[in-house]
């Protein structure tokens, strides 16, 4: 029983930067820009919340600064990609390389100390009840926050005006513009949520997840999020279910790792990656489902009509 | 009293032509005014200059005596002019009511809404569900979710591009009811259309533009139609020569009992749909759309295929299993009812549009375009259909909707087919190139092979046909002679309502034929 809520506790927490970051590029995408960059802003935000730390500012600040690194990096992609209408694809894969070169350089004074993690919090009386309480109510608050941030999100996204004028700027940047929306500047708002959030992700892993600093932490973190949008056929549960599917991935094989199964721990640790592509393979193999919820004019520039 | 709206001397060029050249036009308040010419005239430039969705280069606007400055579509519909496009303004992936909730200000409550929807839908006759995504909806019902927003707004101003051509007889004249009415509590309307019937019964005044310059104003009431298409033409309209048709002994194609599920919970399910149609004669399929036309038109063309074979023959052979390409080898061509996206690839030159269903015409060897010969081809189109375009490098999508349609229509006659599938012919399509395109269907027919329109527009299968079909629900009628059957008779049959031997005693007996 133990090992199992280890499992699945390891699970929650090993998806939590997972959803930062897909459901903010989620948001991205439905307002049709394609992000490459969120592995290089998840990167700034993961370096500059460790700084903060390390340079004595308290938990909540050096998170709001990870988060912030990410939204300044997103800014970048935004104003090459919306106002200068460079190509998405590379201006996303600028970002991605910028980040993590940035992150690199501030982390060579950062030493290789560990640093002291975010406090988990013990949610009174309901974390005292046997299994569940330990299951459901000892994370740390940011986990939390990412769980609530699915909910806001799918909200808003099918649930209020501006969700629906996302989602059709998305689809028809040209009937939204003749009908009188603001195509450029939502589309702007848009991707600095989306770094927001990969900046949240990248905070969480180095000053929650692995409290330390390591050269290119992400370790990939930020592709897979990108995989869970496009497989997940941008639907906000279905991102949630993947990222669940890779923590839970990545957790089974550590312990397969612990466990000392007789298969080559660089496969195990490929698994996740597996899993995870082959089950959303599977799922998004509905076309029209597919058609319904894929942003068509995702990662097209678009400049308004004179 | 200011006019409603004011154009002084509105200029605007693109690069290479002048779409509209010191245009001015004045419309009061409560005026149905008409803007009449031929596709590339200027009509859509002006219209969208006037909604603020493009900036005149120079000339002014005054909406009730005051400039409007900084216009953008916002400020629009914030001085109460709405406009129903001609390619519609919706998003195809979300519902109709948040497509309507999108250009309405109030607060977002899509219950109330869709109520709104629904009791306006039925006041005017175009009942609409406003849960229904538009991506399943036909071009004709997209109109009516386009007309319903405009109304939700109780504009000051409504701008109208063709909006009758999908509807039946018995809806125009609703549709005119409602739009007098509309003028009669003030609202201006300015009306586009090609329909010059319509507009001297419905206009007060017409403004008609030709090669982007205003060429007459005139009272549509007090003028003749030959006089109206001599302004927009600049020369006589031609005639149609509709010949006698001398259909072959044995049916080009034959449906025999097709019977089809809906695509989606939307569509329609076919049932036991039964025609033929032979070498040397025009068959139309008249209806109201959302009755089945999309799936019939799929089965047909073979973008969707059916388990029983035998149930389309073409030439005799059974055919309903095979695809469009084996279908297209039989000899069928096929004009889809969406030129932009279906019809033709749009940011796509007009010589890969005429690779995509011409490559069997030598366009292709060796698994290789041969461009010399793809260009050439596509340029033998341009010139034999008078299609006004720069030349087979220009993309698809910057011709106007009229020449991009005779391009369609004529790369696929240019494969001489046995069977020629077309929808919406005319769909959008100016006076001047609508009769082109309906003589074309009458020489192809004339000249042996078999041709299937598929329209809304009764004129239109009116003028051209042999015999008649009707869909309605799924069911296909069974013909009628062009010659001895009225639009009254069509009509009913369109909006016949399965009511068992009640009230539409006429449309039954004829269905039981």
């Amino acid at each position: 029983m133990d090992l199992f809520i280890a499992i699945f506790t390891g699970t929650i927490i090993a998806a939590t930067p997972l959803i930062f970051a897909a459901l903010g590029e989620l948001v991205v995408e439905k307002s049709g820009v394609l992000n490459l960059g969120i592995e290089g802003m998840m990167l700034m935000g993961a370096a500059f919340a460790f700084w903060a730390i390390v340079a004595g500012l308290p938990m909540p600040v050096a998170i709001l600064a990870g988060a912030l690194a990410g939204a300044a990096a997103s800014l970048l992609f935004g104003v090459l990609a919306l106002t200068f209408l460079t190509n998405q694809y590379a201006a996303g894969l600028a970002l991605a390389i910028f980040g993590s070169g940035v992150s690199a350089f501030l982390g060579r004074n950062f030493g290789s100390a560990p640093i002291d993690a975010l406090k988990k919090i013990y949610i009174p009386y309901l974390s005292d009840i046997p299994v569940i309480g330990p299951m459901l109510f000892r994370f740390d608050p940011m986990v939390y926050f990412a769980i609530i941030m699915f909910f806001v999100i799918s909200w808003f996204l099918y649930r209020t005006k501006g969700g629906l004028v996302l989602r059709t700027i998305g689809e028809s940047p040209e009937t939204a513009h003749a009908i009188g929306y603001p195509v450029i500047r939502i589309r702007y708002l848009a991707v600095l949520f989306g770094g927001l959030m990969a900046g949240l992700a990248g905070a969480y892993l180095s000053v929650a997840y692995t409290p330390l600093w390591v050269e290119n932490m992400t370790a990939g973190k930020g592709w897979i999020s990108l995989a869970l949008v496009v497989f997940a056929t941008w639907r906000p549960l279905r991102v949630l279910l993947g990222a669940w599917l890779f923590g839970g991935m990545t957790i089974l094989q550590l312990q397969g790792q612990a466990l000392g199964i007789a298969v080559p721990s660089e496969l195990l640790s490929a698994l996740p990656y597996l899993a995870t592509i082959v089950v959303l393979v599977i799922i998004s193999q509905n076309r029209q489902m597919l058609a319904l919820h894929f942003p068509a004019s995702l990662a097209k520039p678009f400049r308004p009509a004179t | 009293m200011p006019p409603r709206l004011e154009l002084r001397n509105i200029t605007k060029s693109y690069p290479g032509i002048i779409a509209n050249d010191d245009i001015s036009m004045s419309i009061m308040p409560g005026e149905i005014h008409a803007v009449l010419g031929e596709n590339g005239a200027g009509k859509s430039t002006l219209m969208k200059i006037i909604y603020g969705a493009a900036q005149a280069d120079s000339g002014e606007i005054f909406c009730d005596g005051k400039p409007i400055a900084a216009h953008t579509p916002a400020t629009s519909r914030a001085l109460g002019i709405e406009m129903v496009y001609q390619h519609f303004a919706l998003f195809e992936s979300v519902t109709v009511v948040e497509n309507i909730a999108l250009a309405v200000s109030s607060s977002f409550d899509l219950d109330t809404l869709a109520r709104q929807i629904t009791e306006l839908s039925n006041r005017y006759g175009m009942p609409i569900d406003p849960y229904r995504r538009v991506h399943d909806l036909s071009v004709g019902e997209r109109q009516r979710v386009e007309i319903v927003r405009c109304l939700l707004q109780a504009p000051k101003l409504l701008i109208l591009d063709e909006p009758t051509s999908v509807l039946t007889p018995q809806a125009v004249v609703k549709l005119f009811e409602t739009l007098r009415q509309l003028a009669a509590e003030g609202c201006s309307i300015v009306y586009i259309s090609h329909k010059l019937d319509e507009v001297q019964e419905l206009c007060d005044t017409a403004t008609v533009l030709r090669n982007g310059k205003v060429t007459g104003t005139a009272r549509p009431k007090e003028s003749t139609s030959a006089q109206l298409a001599r302004l927009m033409v600049g020369a006589e309209l031609p005639e149609m020569h509709v010949s006698p048709s001398v259909p072959s002994d044995k049916p080009v194609i034959e449906v025999r009992g097709l019977t089809a599920p809906a695509r989606d919970k939307y569509g329609v399910e076919l049932k036991n749909v039964s025609f033929e149609v032979r070498g040397g004669e025009i068959v139309g399929l008249a209806g109201v759309s959302g009755n089945g036309q999309a799936e019939l038109i799929s089965l047909l063309s073979g973008e969707r295929t059916h388990a029983n074979a035998l149930s389309i023959q073409i030439g005799g052979k059974a055919a309903a299993h095979l695809n469009a390409s084996e279908r297209r080898k039989l000899g069928m061509a096929f004009v889809p009812e969406e030129r932009l996206g279906r019809g033709a690839v749009p940011p796509h030159a007009l010589w890969q549009n005429a690779v995509l269903t011409a490559h069997r015409s030598g366009l292709v060897r060796n698994g290789l375009v041969d461009r010399k010969q793809a260009n050439s081809f596509a340029a033998k189109i341009i010139e034999r259909f008078k299609v006004k375009a720069n030349g087979p490098q220009s993309s698809a999508q910057s011709l106007s909707g009229g020449n991009l349609q005779k391009f369609i229509v004529g790369r696929e006659i240019a494969l001489e087919p046995k069977l020629f599938l077309v929808a919406q012919p005319t769909w959008g399509v100016d006076v001047g190139a609508a009769a082109f395109i309906r003589q074309t269907l009458v020489d192809l027919s004339r000249s042996g092979a078999a041709v299937l329109v598929i329209s809304e527009e009764l004129d239109e299968l009116f003028e051209i046909c042999d015999r008649l079909l009707v869909i309605c629900q799924g069911q296909v009628s069974p013909p009628l002679i062009r010659t001895k059957t009225n639009r009254e008779e069509i009509g009913l049959l369109m909006t016949r309502v399965d009511r068992g031997n009640g009230t539409n005693g006429r449309g039954e007996v004829a269905i039981q034929d």
